[in-house]
């Protein structure tokens, strides 16, 4: 089982998470003002480290907020959550 | 509506009425349908003292701000579903009451108040077994250390989702309808082994 801290409700099983991809990503201030190249980069382009990723969870089955993560895409390990809007640690 | 005379318990054609006390005397679990229980929805920002403080007088007592916890009484309680999201229910024909009461009192606040009572059932799980049946299906740490009387959660029983609140005598599961009857399987089946008595409210 793996464990994920909700920032609210503490840890919970896994099941109860669905995963919502690379966190803080800004919606360009001027879309119209992009390249395609920039607007496609912006859309699709998303990073795969080795190592420390920084994300987005929401725990869906439990008290339905979204919120940060920043997880070891090696061992797993979740080193910290924190809420929408605040920085990253 | 909360009204309808044709109302119906999602549970009402498994006949458990008339199964009601044929169980062994000492079954590990207890099962009860509490249908027909009015819920009101709650949206607002808990930390808003206008909203926190209108909500406070009209229901008696405060709302439950950390999470999964409940307040209130036996007729009246109410639910943390989220940071800013409560579940209050009341027996059944309080809802309309109540919610124009809320509405009255929320006003000039920013927030939701609904009636969402014929959206779950709850059953009942007592007995000494309880928690062994529970462990079973649901992920949540129910040990007395984690989780007592006044607690709720959300989460998963069986792969449905459910809404646990543990009161002084049973587990509470609040149980979306369309769901009511295969958690009911579910949880005969999975008390079996420690036997399975059927009760009535």
């Amino acid at each position: 089982m793996f464990l994920i801290p909700c920032p609210w409700c503490g840890e919970r099983d896994e099941e109860e998470f669905s995963y919502g991809g690379e966190a803080h990503i800004e919606r360009p201030k001027d879309p119209d003002a992009l390249s395609d190249a920039e607007w496609a980069d912006y859309l699709f382009m998303r990073k795969n480290p080795k190592g420390t990723h920084f994300e987005r969870w929401n725990h869906a089955h439990g008290c339905r907020r979204w919120f940060n993560a920043k997880r070891d895409t090696v061992t797993h390990v979740i080193e910290a959550v924190y809420k929408m809007g605040e920085e990253k640690p | 509506m909360a009204h309808n005379p044709l109302r119906q318990s999602p549970l009402a054609h498994l006949g458990l009425i008339a199964r009601a006390g044929q169980g062994a005397d000492d079954a590990g679990i207890i099962l009860t349908e509490a249908p027909f229980t009015d819920h009101i929805g709650l949206r607002g920002d808990g930390a808003d003292t206008a909203f926190a403080g209108a909500v406070e007088k009209v229901l008696g007592f405060a709302l439950p701000i950390s999470p999964n916890t409940v307040t209130g009484k036996a007729k009246k309680t109410a639910l943390w579903l989220g940071p800013d999201e409560w579940l209050i229910v009341v027996p059944f024909g309080a809802a309309d009451k109540l919610i124009a009461a809320l509405g009255k009192a929320l006003t000039d606040v920013h927030s939701a108040v609904f009636d969402v009572s014929d959206s779950r059932t709850v059953i009942s799980l007592s007995g000494a077994n309880a928690r062994h049946v529970l462990a079973k299906g649901c992920g949540l740490d129910l040990h007395p250390r984690t989780f007592g009387p006044g607690s709720c959660a959300q989460s998963t029983l069986a792969l449905a989702h459910i809404l646990i609140h543990q009161t002084d005598t049973a587990y509470r599961l609040y149980i979306h309808r369309s769901f009511a009857e295969y958690l009911w399987a579910w949880l005969e089946d999975a008390g079996a082994e420690f036997g399975v008595s059927i009760s009535t409210p």
